[in-house]
Order: C-alpha cells, then structure tokens, then sequence
C-alpha cells in the first residue's frame, strides 16, 4: 500500500513537466503552429531555472526565470517562423539544436550543484492515509499544472478566445478573412508555449532531478510533443497521457527496484520505446488522425498570398 | 512596433537562383560577426578567438588533415539526409543510425579480431563496414517500417530511436562488448591495427574513407541529379500530387530515402570506429547525426553541397576544440555557433522568395 502511494506520487512527479510541456505545444498547435524546438526551450530553461534557483534560493524566481527563457526562446521562432515563414520543421529544429548547445554552454559551471530540500505539499491534506502520499505530497507546481490544464481547456472550449485560436489553426484563411491577425494570434499562441516548456523545464532542473546534467530534459520535448499527437489534441487526454507516461518512465526505476534483471539501459528505453509504440497505435488510422489534427498545423500563413 | 521597421518583404515573381547559393555564404558571415559578439561578451579578444576557429585549423598539414578527417561522418551522413529532405522524409535520427552503424561495426571487429581467427585486415575490414552500413539502414528501416504500416511521424520516431540507440551502445560497452581486460571501463577493446583503415597520408589521422566520402558525394550526385530514381524522389518531396499523377511510388520513395541515409550513417559510424577511435566507446559521436542536418541545408541539398557544408562544420568542431584548449572555453560552444549557423540560414533563406523593399511613405 505504501509502495503503491509512493509509485502512484512518482508518476505524477514525473508527468509535470511533460503535461506542462505538451498543455503549451497544445495550444501552439491548435494555432497551427508546430514548434520541435520544445526540447530546445526545455533545456535553456531548465539551465536557467537551475541557476536562478541556485543562486537565490528561491524556486519562484528559478520559474519565473524558466518561463522567461521560454518565452524569449519562442519569440525567435516567432519571428523567423511567423514574419519570415521560414520552414516550421527546420526552424523548430534549429531551435532543439541552438538549445542544446547553448545549454550546455552556459550549464558547465553548475554541472554537480545541488539544490537545497524544498518542503511540498499541501499541508493537512498531505498527512491523510494513502492519499495523503500518493495525492498531496506533490510540489506546488502539479497542481499549478493540473490547474493549468482545466484552464487551457475551459479557454479552448468555453471562451470566444478560444474559438478564435481554434479557427485561427483550422482555417486561417477565414480568420483572415473576417478580421482576425493569423500572425498575432498565432505569436501568442507561441509565446504560452515557450512559456509552459519554460515551467517544464525549469521544473526537471528545480523539483524532478533537483540538479543540472547536459541533456537533462533527455527527450522530453520530443515526448511531449508526441503526447499532442496522442491526446488527438484534447487537454483531458493530455493529461491523462503525461501520467501514462510519468508512470512509464518510473516503471523502470521500479522494476529496478525489485531486482528484475534486466540490465538497466534497457530499462531506460522504456519512454521512448513506449513514445514509438504508441505513436503507431495512435497514428495506424490515419482518417481518425485528419479529423482531429488542426487542419493548417505547420503550413506557414502569408496574408496575401494566393 | 513593427509597422515602423522601414523595410519590408515582398514577394519575388521567381525564386532567386542567387540567392540560392549567397545565402549559405551570407549566414556563414552572419553567424561569424554573431559569434565575434559573443566572444566579446564573454571577455575575450574577438578577433584572436575567431583566428581559433577560421585560420588555426588551416595551419599545417596536420591541422588540415584533421579537418578533413572530421568532415567525413558530417559528409557521410549529410549525403543520405541530403536524398531524404529532397523527398521530404523528415529523417532526423541519423545520430541514432550512425550509432548503431558504429555498435554493429564495432560488435563484429570484437567477434572477428580475436588471435587465430585466421581472417585477414582486409576481409575483416569489409566485413565490418557492411555490418556498419546494414547496421544504420536497419535503424533507419524501423522508421519506414512505421511510417509505411502505421502512418507514425518519422520525425518523432527516428528521434526516439536515437535515444533507444545510444542506450544499446551503452548496455553493449557495459555488457556483451566490454573488454574484458578493460579495467571495467564501459568501453570494447582496442582493435588491431590490421583491421583499421589504411592512412592516406603518412603521419597523419585521414584514412582512405575520404576517398570513399568524395566518390559517394559523386555518385549520389548523379543519382539525384541525372537518375529517374532520383527524380522522382525530388517530385515526390517537391509536388506530391504531380509525382502520383506521373506513376511514382511515395512507398518506394520513403523506404529507398530511409535506407540510402540509414546506410550512409551507418557507413560514417563505421569508418569512426575503423579510422580515429579504434575502439568502441559511449561518445562515438558528438553529435554529428544531428550536424549533418544543418549540413545538408548548408549544402543546398545538393551531395556536392554537402561536401562544402561538411567542411564548415567540420571547421566548427575543431574550433571549438581549439576554443577549448586555448581560450577556456567550454567545447560546447561548438553547439551555439551550430544553432545560430541554422537559424541564420533559415532567414537568409527567405530572401530566396522575398526581395527587401523600402517601405514608401503613404
């Protein structure tokens, strides 16, 4: 039963940053927008939240400072992908790869820091049996996440905003037509995704890990844009996939645990092979994928032209 | 903010066929005045630091022979994306198909460079890049397997199975193909030298596999250039709805794309562990795999582009080596100035399509 607590604690640990990374690639997407820099912006944020963090003590500060790198991160692929309708792939690309290296750049010095113990949780509700545990023990940022999801869904589905995104991504010809700025829209759109990978990002460096290797997000980018795909771009689902694979990746660390013997990097595929397997599934239909998929998703809009 | 920027874009009737081939140049001097910026933010004398990267390599026949001798995985492996982007085939795994090109090769020196064996340098040598090359299109073949039963985005999947391929090289080093007189180091035996590639130059490191780079960067150039195979590949990626019309398999075009880049990766794996490592480790590659994309951009998707484009980025990573050992600086810089290099070109690429305009005053 405890066991059972602390996986279930885990799983959800280790969902956050792929649900507040895939709830801002979400959004980017039913714009139209596809960014493949999320592992870029990730990495960038998750140095920067690291350092903030470490040098002020305070994981705010490292988040704010996340969401920030984020941020700037996707104003540049707003300007080459939106102003100057570059190829989405090949700049979402540059992105991961600028990100990389810049990360590991600028990471050297804090390779091997660590951070000091943050208390989490939600007092009271955390010292409940079992659910007390496995719910409630969490840092502040899950439930900031799972808050962020209802919002982002509540937006899409219930707000004029929302529909006006919505269009924007299906048709940004129409919304074009009656009036709505496509680049505008779609450059917020970039900018709360730059935002949420930010969060995600930071949050490896600053809750998950709590310190900074090179390659810390190790594919989680990737990953979460995957989850998009999966959840057929639905924020519930999002959800429910990033706990999926939150449990996934701890699977390997339980089995581990228990002394299966199976060596250790093999255990480590887990994720990945998981992420391919599933990718499969999702896409063998593709009618089911058409209907669900923004139909304008990273096709470059030129007002303008024909 | 933006409606007060004096320049604007506007459409050209034809794309540039100069701007072509100035904007790989133009990023290039861009990405140089950027990272003479960046060098004098960190403290450091600007133009001393791009000596490091632009002159230093040049300086010598050692120094050259190196520059070379870097250019050939980048090559290798720019050649094989080169025919995938033509088709459009986001193949962007080529780091997991050059590590599994390297792994298979290495597995098969440790299997046949054992004494009494009784196999010759040149047999063995053979052997081992054909397990190289299998090795890399098999990676690659996973990837068109689910793309061609399943419709899965080749983009997400050959980047996850990069990952699930440097975890295979890491579960081999540590466990079947670890030298077992190795000092539990995670890496395979030193491999005899009958088994390695034979040096092109005496005293140095280049072996004839840049020999090989250069014929297969001439014969992939006439195969997408004069072949109706490879025509029809660029139809396919270029206007699929005209490619279909003219009888031609999008099927073939995916696996044949995947297979060609996956073997050449494979190949370039194979020639590291036959020519500058010797041996298997866990950093075969410092990321040329994902270079090599920037690489084939750089080169125009052209095999004879990337022959260029190799060059330069081979020029990065000695620079910064050099950067490393001469001005303190983290060898990861390397990675910045790919990121930017990139970036610059993509919006140098636009001024293929667009002309700047002064903005008249209304």
């Amino acid at each position: 039963m405890e066991q059972l607590a602390s996986l279930i604690a885990a799983s959800i640990n280790s969902g956050t940053p792929l649900l507040l990374a895939a709830i801002g690639l979400l959004i980017n997407e039913r714009a139209g927008v596809l960014n493949l820099g999320a592992e870029g912006m990730m990495l960038v944020s998750a140095i920067a939240g690291f350092a903030v963090g470490y040098t002020t003590h305070s994981a705010l500060l490292g988040f704010a400072a996340g969401a920030i790198c984020g941020m700037l991160l996707s104003t540049l692929f707003a300007w080459l992908a939106l102003l100057l309708a570059t190829n989405q792939v090949a700049t979402g690309l540059a992105l991961s790869i600028f990100g990389a290296g810049l990360s590991a750049f600028v990471g050297q010095h804090f390779v091997g820091l660590a951070l000091a113990a943050q208390s989490s949780g939600i007092p009271l509700l955390r010292d409940l049996p079992f659910v007390g545990p496995a719910l409630f023990s969490q840092h502040w940022m899950s439930y900031l996440a799972l808050l962020l999801c209802a919002a982002v869904a509540w937006f899409l589905y219930r707000t004029r905003a929302g529909l006006i995104l919505r269009a924007v991504g299906e048709s940004p010809e129409s919304a074009h037509a009656l009036g709505y700025s496509v680049h505008g829209i779609r450059f917020m759109a970039l900018l709360f995704g730059g935002a949420c990978c930010g969060l995600a990002g930071a949050y490896l460096s600053l809750v998950y890990t709590p310190m900074w290797v090179e390659g810390l997000v190790s594919g989680r980018g990737w990953i979460a844009l995957a989850l998009t795909a999966f959840a057929t771009w639905r924020p519930a689902r999002v959800l429910l996939g990033s706990l999926l694979f939150g449990s996934v990746t701890i699977l390997q660390f339980y089995l581990q645990g228990i002394g299966v013997t199976i060596p250790s990097q093999i255990l480590s595929m887990l994720p990945y092979v998981a992420t391919i397997v599933v990718l499969a599934l999702i896409s063998r239909n593709p009618d089911w994928i058409r209907l669900n998929m923004p139909a304008s998703l990273g096709k470059p809009f030129r007002p303008g032209a024909s | 903010m933006l409606k007060a920027f004096p320049l604007k874009l506007e459409l050209r009737g034809a794309p540039s066929q100069t701007m072509t081939y100035l904007s790989p140049l133009l990023a290039i001097v861009l990405t140089m005045i950027l990272g003479a910026l960046l060098f004098l933010l960190l403290g450091k004398d600007p133009v001393a630091a791009l000596k490091v990267f632009l002159i230093d390599p040049f300086s010598g026949k050692r120094a050259i022979s190196e520059l070379l001798l870097k250019s050939v995985p980048l090559i290798l492996c720019a050649l094989g994306l080169t025919v995938c982007f033509r088709a459009s085939i986001w193949n962007i795994g080529a780091e997991g198909q050059f590590t599994v090109g390297a792994l298979c090769a290495g597995a098969m020196l440790v299997w046949l460079d054992v004494p009494g064996h009784g196999i010759s340098g040149t047999v063995g040598l053979i052997l081992m890049i054909c397990a190289g090359v299998l090795g890399g299109a098999f990676w690659a073949s996973i990837t068109a397997l689910l793309r061609d039963r399943f419709n899965a985005n080749e983009i997400l999947v050959s980047l996850m199975l990069t990952y699930v391929a440097q975890l295979l090289l890491m579960y081999a080093v540590n466990g079947p193909l670890k030298d077992p007189n190795g000092m539990n180091f995670p890496q395979s035996k030193v491999f005899s030298d009958e088994f390695m590639l034979p040096m092109l130059i005496a005293g140095t490191r280049l072996h004839v596999g840049f020999v090989v780079t250069i014929v297969a960067a001439l014969i992939m150039t006439v195969f997408v250039t004069r072949s109706l195979r490879g025509f029809s590949l660029t139809v396919g990626g270029v206007a699929p709805h005209a490619a279909r019309y003219a009888g031609f398999s999008s099927r073939n075009a995916l696996w044949m794309s995947l297979l060609i880049s996956g073997g050449f990766a494979g190949l370039a794996g194979a020639f590291e562990i036959a020519g500058p490592i010797g041996q298997l480790l866990p950093s075969v590659s410092p990321g040329y795999g994902f270079a090599a994309i920037i690489v084939a951009f750089i080169g125009r998707l052209h095999p004879i582009g990337a022959v260029f484009g190799g060059l330069i980025m081979s020029l990065l990573y000695l620079g910064g080596e050099l950067a490393q050992s001469r001005l303190g600086l983290p060898s990861a810089i390397t990675g910045v100035f790919q990121g930017m290099l990139l970036f610059l070109l993509l919006a140098c690429d636009t001024l293929i399509d667009y002309r700047l305009r002064w903005k008249q005053q209304a």
